[in-house]
């Protein structure tokens, strides 16, 4: 399924454009278009050029810090590590089934995560694409623009995000590096004041999560055939499922479907994913390309997050959504949605969905209970894998006797979205970009497709029409035939 | 999602990364000015928060404030600090994911219809940013001094 314009035949003969993202905060990415002598796009590479260390900041840490230490390896999702890494100890501390109260505390936090997460990205980091079109106005076509035209919108993701974030706060202790989830369980349970608190702002974010999915299919029916095909593509889809085949978001088995829904696993112990998923490195990226081992690199390459999610569950749990989640699916006509730009809707369906979720939850009795922890022998290796927001996040330790980290593990999200962002910009490149001299069309497009996928990298969740970036066309000798900039306040000069 | 506690007149808003190395500045003050609260009940009237870094939902941090202090590390101020007047200001940093105090006050403005309280940004001078790094030593002296001026401030 790889692309034949990954890898061109006579690069020499080529154009090499980059587009490259001036700042780095999270990460730091750029794109390279190869142009052809006829002028078409032969090559497209989302280069990660910064190397995290993520293995060796964690290695020679005690096993028990791992939950908080973990939280530190990112900002934007640190939760979504914290349970990961939990899970993981879970298994180190021989905790097999956690208390009820614990599994329920756990989840409820990982509901608020994915809900100010999603909230964060359709209301204000994709929004202004969808509110306005690719093609309108930079200046216009940012948050600003979308709090003038609409303000209600706007003040619902501030007010949808901080619910997020005061779940979390109160199932984590803190609004931040939480020490809620430990080794076998959480060191507390909540308070009916908690809950009462959490309660009060529940239904009108349920309703408000119904209005931004109802808008988004509006806009998205407005001009249909135009989403549905823009940066789409045909991929594998992997995430894990409950048992029943439910849609899941904490504990699980994994499921991958192939582009024409057959199933390729399921029901996979996610202990054993390194029998299942292989990663592949390529010398022109710091992050791995993660395949589905019995496909092999070509063919096995696959989509997480939000569509995959949608595309491989059997049904959902909550009603609102799973009444969304059939429409949804009707797209397909009886095969998984491929569709690049139905990341949001399937996200705005899974924002719909957390808040439901977090009602049933807050409602049960389990949550003031006080059997926190559980514990057993200490083991050698413990895995815990979670769906993040992003995607599906591995997390595997091994450590010695003295309960030190030896060797740490992690695929996160965006690393197994990897060839599949690849695959959206080629495929964007190759219908906006024909020519040699550059545009800010073509910009725009390739930040939308990128940004499609909720990357956690700095370069794709920078401002729409600001995302830091230097678009350069050279070619195979390695001189500059072209160069557009998009500064920091938005504007693009060509520098060249 | 106000909560039933009284609001603080002063708010104290520090951000940054505690394992990047002198990112953590920010969150390092936070722990002073937390561990000082509670050692001597002074600054009564200040409330302390600390995150990674700054997003949407700290507009509602903002509300029914009358003074704001964000502090984050910086390699470009001069040592040990500086201190400067925050204007609302639509910059860059909209809708991504570390937005600047100064894109917060804007988005608190635009949402809630009315100024935000005044707010003033105090950068302390850092010098490293490494994942893993511990906080130079230089850092931490500029650490020191902030934490007094502070302390010394009549809030």
């Amino acid at each position: 399924m790889t692309s034949p314009l990954e890898t061109a035949e006579r690069p020499q003969d080529m154009k090499r454009i980059v587009i490259e993202p001036l700042t780095r905060v999270e990460g730091h990415g750029k794109v390279t278009l190869l142009q052809g002598k006829n002028r078409n796009i032969r090559q497209a590479r989302l280069h990660i050029t910064e190397f995290r260390g993520f293995e060796k900041f964690i290695q020679g840490r005690p096993y028990w810090e791992l939950p908080v230490l973990v939280q530190r390896l990112c900002g934007i999702c640190p939760v979504s590590h914290h349970l990961a890494a939990a899970k993981a100890t879970d298994m180190i501390v021989g905790a097999g089934e956690l208390t009820p109260t614990a599994t329920k505390i756990r989840r409820l936090m990982h509901l608020g995560q994915t809900v100010q997460s999603h909230a964060l990205h359709f209301f204000h980091l994709c929004s202004p694409d969808l509110l306005f079109g690719f093609d309108d106005d930079v200046q216009h076509r940012n948050i600003t623009g979308v709090i003038e035209d609409f303000p209600d919108i706007a003040r619902q993701g501030v007010l949808l995000r901080k619910f997020g974030q005061e779940v979390i706060r109160v199932t984590a202790g803190k609004r931040i590096h939480g020490t809620g989830a430990i080794p076998g369980g959480v060191n507390k349970s909540l308070s009916l004041d908690e809950i009462r608190y959490l309660q009060d702002d529940i239904a009108r974010n349920i309703g408000w999560a119904q209005g931004a999915l109802e808008l988004l299919k509006n806009i998205i029916s407005e001009h249909y055939e135009h989403h549905m095909q823009f940066g789409t593509i045909q991929s594998n889809m992997m995430s894990m499922v409950r048992d029943d085949g439910a849609f899941e978001l904490y504990h699980g088995g994994l499921r991958a479907k192939a582009v024409n829904g057959d199933t390729i696993f399921d029901h996979v112990d996610y202990v054993n994913y390194n029998d299942y998923i292989r990663e592949s490195v390529k010398d022109w990226s710091y992050m791995k390309f993660p395949f589905i081992t019995s496909l092999g690199e070509e063919e096995g390459w696959y989509r997480v997050g939000p569509l995959a999610r949608i595309n491989n569950c059997d049904y959902m749990r909550m009603p609102l959504a799973e009444t969304e989640r059939q429409e949804f699916m009707a797209l397909g006509n009886g095969l998984p949605v491929q569709s690049t730009m139905a990341y949001h809707w399937a996200r705005l369906i899974e924002l719909l969905y957390c808040t439901e979720a977090i009602a049933e939850l807050l409602c049960d009795p389990d949550l003031v209970r006080k059997e926190l922890r559980i514990q057993g022998n200490l083991q050698g290796s413990g895995t815990g894998v979670v769906e993040a927001p992003r995607g599906t996040l591995f997390h595997h330790y091994e450590i010695d006797e003295r309960g030190i980290v030896e060797k740490a593990s992690l695929i996160v999200s965006t690393t197994n979205n990897n060839q599949a962002m690849n695959e959206s910009i080629r495929r964007v490149a190759n219908q906006y970009l024909d020519g040699n001299r550059l545009n800010e069309a073509l910009l725009n497009h390739v930040e939308v497709a990128i940004r499609a996928y909720d990357p956690c990298l700095s370069c794709a969740t920078h401002a729409m029409g600001k995302m830091p970036m230097e678009l350069n066309l050279v070619d195979a000798s390695g001189e500059l035939v072209d160069r557009l900039e998009k500064r920091v306040t938005g504007r693009i000069m060509r520098t060249i | 999602m106000n909560g039933t506690a009284k609001t603080a007149p002063v708010l104290i808003l520090t951000y940054g990364n505690p394992s990047r190395g002198d990112d953590a500045l920010g969150p390092a003050l936070y722990d002073l000015l937390e561990t000082h609260q509670q050692k001597t009940g002074e600054l009564a009237e200040v409330e302390v928060l600390t995150d990674f870094q700054l997003q949407i939902e700290h507009t509602v941090d903002l509300e029914q404030r009358e003074y704001v202090l964000f502090v984050d590390a910086s390699v470009s101020c001069a040592a040990p600090f500086e201190i400067h007047e925050l204007q609302a200001e639509r910059d860059d940093s909209f809708t991504t994911h570390a937005m600047s105090p100064a894109s917060v006050l804007a988005v608190f403005k635009q949402v809630n219809h009315h100024e935000p309280p005044p707010a003033y940004l105090l950068t302390i001078r850092a010098y490293e940013f490494g994942l893993g790094r511990k906080m130079t030593e230089q850092a931490k002296a500029n650490l020191e001094l902030a934490f007094r001026y502070i302390l010394a401030k009549p809030w």
